[in-house]
């Protein structure tokens, strides 16, 4: 069995196994952290950002505009670029399937999909598929919303001439623009819809199943397993109760390998903690007269926010404060989360029985309390805006989207607030190509994901044989409360890694056709056990073997290959009786 | 030999009750538990003494509900609480949330209206109770209800949230489609089901000999009827289960309505229907793909001309439709309408669905022209026009077919629809599918036996060398068929396919060598190394050896055949020696020298 790391980033995972001559991709997570290292593009054109000096290096005139300073430090001034899984160390088009574990492992999807040949299928559940099309189709939308006709390629040359961090940027030549919409399309309607616990087949030598990670709506983990061997692919589990269904771990148990990523990316704050200290961040802010920008994706966490905010509010008396939801994508967001009662946690599942919707987002809504608003230009949004007020807009990195436009705009008042509650992405940077900012910011950093100490619990009552992890996870500088720790062998692996894992293969599993059971006749041999010769023919199709009854050759037409494979029934052993 | 023992307590060459019982690898699994709208008294519910004069958890492994119809859950409160069952029920989302809707009204209907003494019903609180006990599942979710059985739900497009269950213990399994709809409508999609391979496939069979027409032209002509009778100031009256059919026709109504600017008004009856419409609103994953699409932008079950009935409404003149439940006109709201409005002739009743044995609604549909009624006793004259539309969502014939041909069951059996009926489609499958079809009747016992397979562990080792399209033998290079060869063994409930050499080693046994040997003496002149290449030409003859072997022995095999004797002699011995493992070989080889010459 062997095991392709395509991607170094533990929560944006995608790597590749190959066992019993399928391949099956894990996850294909975008690395979306190189946008940071881009200037914002405004949605209407910025004097401050057109004004920002350009950053020449020395007699490399080519390079001219392609970089400019901000603060001391040097952006890109060009669309921002993604890093894609590698794409060398594996065919995509031998890719039998692929496995998605929950929708922010996902965003890589169109480019595997668009690579030449690529035929296999993309399993993941109905609510990973719906949020996962969103989240694309929100990036794909901001990024058309702010076209460029350049895209600066010169610099990717002359690395090793630029300021830190870009000079250590990871191979900016593989770097690629965001995908169309004909390739998210294409990626759409290669994923096949499955349901936990739902067992699918892979060339009948293998069978994949998701179970519920409790990680976000529709969240999985993947077991991966041959009547023998199973292999079990975690990714992004929760053990706390949010609004998705809780994690399941009778299926993962007794593993060959377990692969585990996606733990926390903040392991020193606490989401029950962050939860409380954003609400009173947000209070004391609105209380101030200031506003609250709180970047985000526009499905997850947000809802949980908006869930425990509102009431907060009012609490505080400032119910009459509106809550903007702005995104292309806010509504439909909003009310797809109340139609996929199978995948919520027990106390939302309930509500639907009364009939209720199961998050109270619909009630607000319904109640003016929360706006959303597809953009800054729908219809209505002029007139209802009023401040102060709490919007949460994309994207997360503030590198474009709706919340470029917010930082601009709140960015000079020291009243105001921008609230990070994204693990995904390193505040400070975001904020760089911002500075000077006179409006406070905080990280209030939500991931309800597994904590080191969560981990290592679970592969306690998990046991696996052998596991397998990032490097990151196991790398002895660590502090102590970031480590892994398990009784089993302990693999790690880092992008471009090609590893053998330790799973070999003895048996298969054989079928006796009825008529060729029938015909057996077993003796006893020892104590419990008993034995019979067996001759079959051997059928094998879609991978399966079954073994029937052997044509018994015509007397006379006798060929050497029927005489020499014609086999007594007996065994001759034990003690000879000699009269 | 293995079988499953299939018992219909109820929909045995019925439609009603559907409760089958299924004893299957040494479980028992209800399927569906339904109660009969025909009968008031103990005839409504299946008879559950069948099963076990003491404890049903006992006796039941499980108890699985393929959707809300009253007809197939509406005995489940009343087996959970009052006969008693604490054993695991299993039913889809949707299901678990809009059946106990229904049962509690129809509890309402049978205690209030009908005046039944409370204590020979279940109450509200033991419908919650039940409902307690139920795990809701997903389709496609693979389900291990104990270490053996494992069940799977699959789309059905019956109503919201059916499904069908395939049940597998071990290696026998079993298919129960309650009731499909093979042709998507306008809110659900077509039924489906993988080539599971069940040992039987227990189907509905409402529409045994039924091929519906096109459903367009069903549509376009109720549609007109409907218009006709508005437009000569008549009533309309559709009786429909809150649930279900009626959410169709209610698309269908508003968007005609819609087109064609029609100002009658469109009522349906209040209560249930909002909730109804909250639960589609809610499963609309459930729902066909088109509705599942456009949800956010238009709700397809918000409808600007239906508006809610009012009982008042029943008196006020002119034309108008109205919606309203039971669907079977056997009591409530629908039947009251019905009184009220049968002896105008300007007026029409449109049944969408199956009526079962008793109700009113079948008798009209039987064109009975006079209905009497109990307390009060009166007698209701029908004179509105009375149409029967074959819009209930069953799979007709041809679905049926389909859906056999779809899931590949080595037998069939029939349930839930009329005996006569059933006969002739039991014949079509017979003879069409060449598939053993059973129908029983209630209380008959099926009796189906299965063909077990042995599932062996086979070493990689031993399946690597049999799969060798060549093998070497001996001095030989032979083209091999597939052929496996090897030890069996069973040791506690695992079964092994082992290399005979690795079978003896483990078990510590000696096999003993045999050696046959054989002399054969020939008459042939001449030198030794003559007779030994007539030989080899002879065999090469028979058997297709191509090597020379020269002048030593010729080797086949573990055959040895060796020629003993002086140049000079005339007789010649040829010795022929095989193991007992090559004996088939070793002894063609001598007969066939023996026969040398002839």
């Amino acid at each position: 069995m062997k095991f392709y790391a395509l991607s170094g980033h533990p929560n944006k995972p995608c790597s590749v196994l190959r066992f019993k001559q399928c391949t099956i991709m894990l996850d294909c997570g975008l690395d979306e952290t190189t946008m940071l290292n881009f200037l914002p593009l405004p949605l209407v054109p910025s004097r401050r950002l057109a004004s920002l000096p350009t950053w020449t290096p020395k007699e490399q005139p080519q390079v001219e505009g392609e970089l400019r300073e901000c603060a001391g430090k040097v952006f890109i001034d060009s669309p921002p670029e993604f890093c894609p899984p590698q794409t060398s160390l594996i065919d995509f088009s031998e890719v039998d399937a692929i496995l998605v574990s929950n929708y922010t492992s996902m965003l890589a999807l169109p480019f595997i999909v668009a690579e030449r040949g690529f035929r296999g299928t993309v399993y993941a559940t109905e609510p990973t598929l719906h949020i996962g099309r969103l989240c694309m189709d929100e990036l794909l939308y901001h990024m058309e919303q702010t076209p460029r006709a350049q895209h600066a390629q010169h610099w990717k040359r002359l690395l090793h001439l630029l300021p830190a961090p870009l000079c250590h940027a990871y191979k900016p030549k593989l770097w690629r623009q965001l995908y169309s919409a004909d390739a998210i399309a294409d990626a759409v309607r290669r994923v096949h819809t499955v349901g936990y616990g739902e067992k699918m087949d892979v060339f009948g030598a293998l069978r994949v199943m998701p179970s519920s990670s409790g990680y976000c709506l529709g969240s999985a983990n993947w077991t991966i397993s041959s009547e023998y061997e199973k292999i079990v692919y975690v990714n992004g589990s929760s053990t706390l109760t949010t609004h998705p269904k809780q994690l399941e771990q009778a299926q993962l148990r007794g593993a060959r390998v377990l692969i585990l990523n996606g733990l926390t990316q903040v392991p020193s704050y606490n989401p029950d903690d962050m939860i409380g200290a954003f609400c009173a961040k947000v209070a004391h802010t609105l209380k101030g007269g200031g506003n609250v920008l709180v970047p985000c994706c526009p499905s997850g966490i947000v809802y949980d926010l908006i869930e425990c905010l509102a009431p907060y509010l009012d609490q505080q008396s400032l119910s009459q404060v509106p809550l903007f939801f702005v995104s292309p994508v806010a509504e439909h967001s909003l009310a797809y989360s109340n139609i996929l009662a199978e995948w919520l946690s027990h106390n939302k599942q309930v509500r639907v029985y009364l009939p209720e919707e199961p998050f109270p987002h619909g009630q607000l809504v319904a109640g003016g309390r929360l706006r959303p608003y597809k953009n800054l230009q729908a219809d209505g949004f002029s007139a209802e805006f009023r401040q102060p007020c709490v919007v949460f807009a994309g994207h997360p990195s503030l590198r474009f989207g709706d919340t470029v436009h917010f930082m601009e705009l709140w960015g000079g008042n020291a009243a105001n607030a921008v609230i990070f509650t994204s693990p995904d992405f390193p505040y400070l940077e975001c904020l760089a190509p911002y500075q000077p900012l006179a409006m406070n910011y905080y990280f209030t950093p939500i991931d309800t994901s597994l904590y080191f100490s969560q981990a290592n619990k679970l592969i306690r009552d998990l046991k696996p044989q052998a596991l397998l992890t990032p490097a990151q996870y196991a790398s002895p500088v660590q502090r102590s409360e970031c480590q892994l720790e398990a009784d089993c062998p302990v693999l790690t692996y880092r992008r471009g890694d090609v590893l053998t894992l330790p799973v070999r293969r003895a048996h298969q599993r054989l079928q006796l056709s009825a008529e060729l059971s029938e015909r057996l006749s077993p003796v006893p041999v020892g104590p419990g056990v008993a034995a019979a010769t067996v001759t079959g023919l051997l059928h094998v199709q879609d991978n399966r073997h079954r073994l029937d009854v052997a044509p018994t050759p015509a007397s006379e037409a006798a060929s050497l290959q029927e005489l020499t494979e014609a086999r007594p029934r007996y065994h001759t052993y034990g003690a000879v009786h000699v009269p | 030999m293995p079988e499953i023992k299939v018992t219909p307590l109820g929909a045995g060459q019925d439609v009603g009750r559907s409760c089958i019982l299924v004893s299957i690898g040494g479980k028992n699994i209800m399927l569906d538990c339904g109660m009969h709208m025909g009968h008031n008294d103990e005839r409504r519910f299946p008879d559950f003494s069948y099963i076990a004069d003491g404890s049903l958890t006992e006796h039941l492994d499980c108890v699985i509900i393929s959707h809300f119809h009253l007809d197939h859950c509406g005995a489940l409160p009343f087996m959970t609480e009052m006969v008693g069952y604490s054993g695991p029920i299993y039913m889809t989302y949707p299901t678990k949330a809009i059946a106990p809707i229904l049962l509690e009204d129809m509890r309402k209907v049978a205690v209030e209206r009908k005046g039944e003494s409370s204590t020979s019903f279940f109450t509200s609180q033991m419908v919650k109770e039940c409902m307690k006990k139920v795990t809701a599942v997903n389709l496609h979710q693979t389900v291990q209800v104990d270490s053996e059985i494992e069940i799977k739900a699959y789309y059905a497009g019956h109503v919201l949230g059916a499904a069908m269950f395939h049940v597998r213990v071990g290696d026998q399994s079993v298919v129960y489609t309650g009731d499909y709809n093979m042709t998507p409508d306008r809110h659900l999609g077509a039924a489906w089901i993988d080539k599971c391979c069940p040992d039987l496939l227990i189907t509905e069979s409402t529409y045994a000999t039924t091929i519906r027409d096109s459903k367009r032209c069903r549509e376009r002509d109720i549609l007109k009827k409907v218009h006709e009778c508005v437009e000569r100031g008549g009533k309309v009256l559709i009786p429909v289960f809150a649930l279900g059919r009626a959410q169709e026709l209610c698309i269908l109504l508003e968007s005609y309505w819609e087109r064609t600017n029609l100002k009658v008004p469109v009522y349906f009856s209040l209560g249930l229907t909002e909730k109804a419409n909250n639960y589609y609103k809610m499963f609309i994953t459930w729902t066909n793909q088109k509705i599942k699409k456009t949800f956010v932008e238009r709700n397809m079950f918000e409808f600007k001309h239906i508006k809610p009935f009012d009982k008042s409404y029943m008196e006020n003149p002119g034309p108008m439709v109205v919606f309203a439940s039971p669907g079977m006109l056997h009591a409530g709201l629908s039947l009251n309408i019905f009184k009220r409005w049968a002896p105008d002739e300007k007026n029409m009743l449109i049944m969408p669905g199956y009526c079962v044995v008793g109700t009113v609604g079948h008798k009209v549909l039987n064109g009975a022209k006079k209905v009497e009624f109990e307390n009060p006793r009166t007698v209701v004259d029908v004179r509105m026009a009375v149409e029967y539309m074959s819009f209930s969502a069953h799979a007709d014939a041809k679905g049926i077919m389909q859906l056999i041909q779809y899931c590949q069951p080595k037998n069939v059996m029939l349930v839930h629809g009329d005996a006569e009926k059933m006969v002739f489609l039991k014949s079509k499958i017979q003879q069409e599918l060449s598939l053993d079809c059973f129908n029983p009747a209630n209380g008959e016992t099926c009796t189906i036996v299965t063909k077990p397979t042995i599932a062996a562990d086979v070493s990689l080792s031993l399946l690597k060398r049999d799969l060798q399209p060549v093998a070497e033998i001996g001095d030989l290079r032979v083209k091999r068929r597939k052929l496996l060869h090897g030890v069996l063994m069973v040791k506690g409930n695992k079964v092994r396919v082992l290399d005979s050499d690795a079978a003896c080693a483990e078990l510590g046994v000696t096999r003993h060598e045999i050696r046959f040997t054989s002399t054969v003496t020939l008459e042939d002149p001449g030198p030794v190394s003559r007779t030994i290449d007539k030989l080899h030409t002879h065999l090469q003859k028979r058997l297709g050896i191509t090597q020379h072997l020269g002048d030593g022995p010729i080797n086949i095999g573990s055959v040895l055949l060796q020629v003993s004797g002086s140049d000079q002699e005339d007789l010649k011995e040829a010795i022929v020696s095989w193991t007992y493992q090559d004996d088939a070989l070793g002894s063609y080889i001598l007969n066939s020298i023996k026969n040398i010459d002839r």
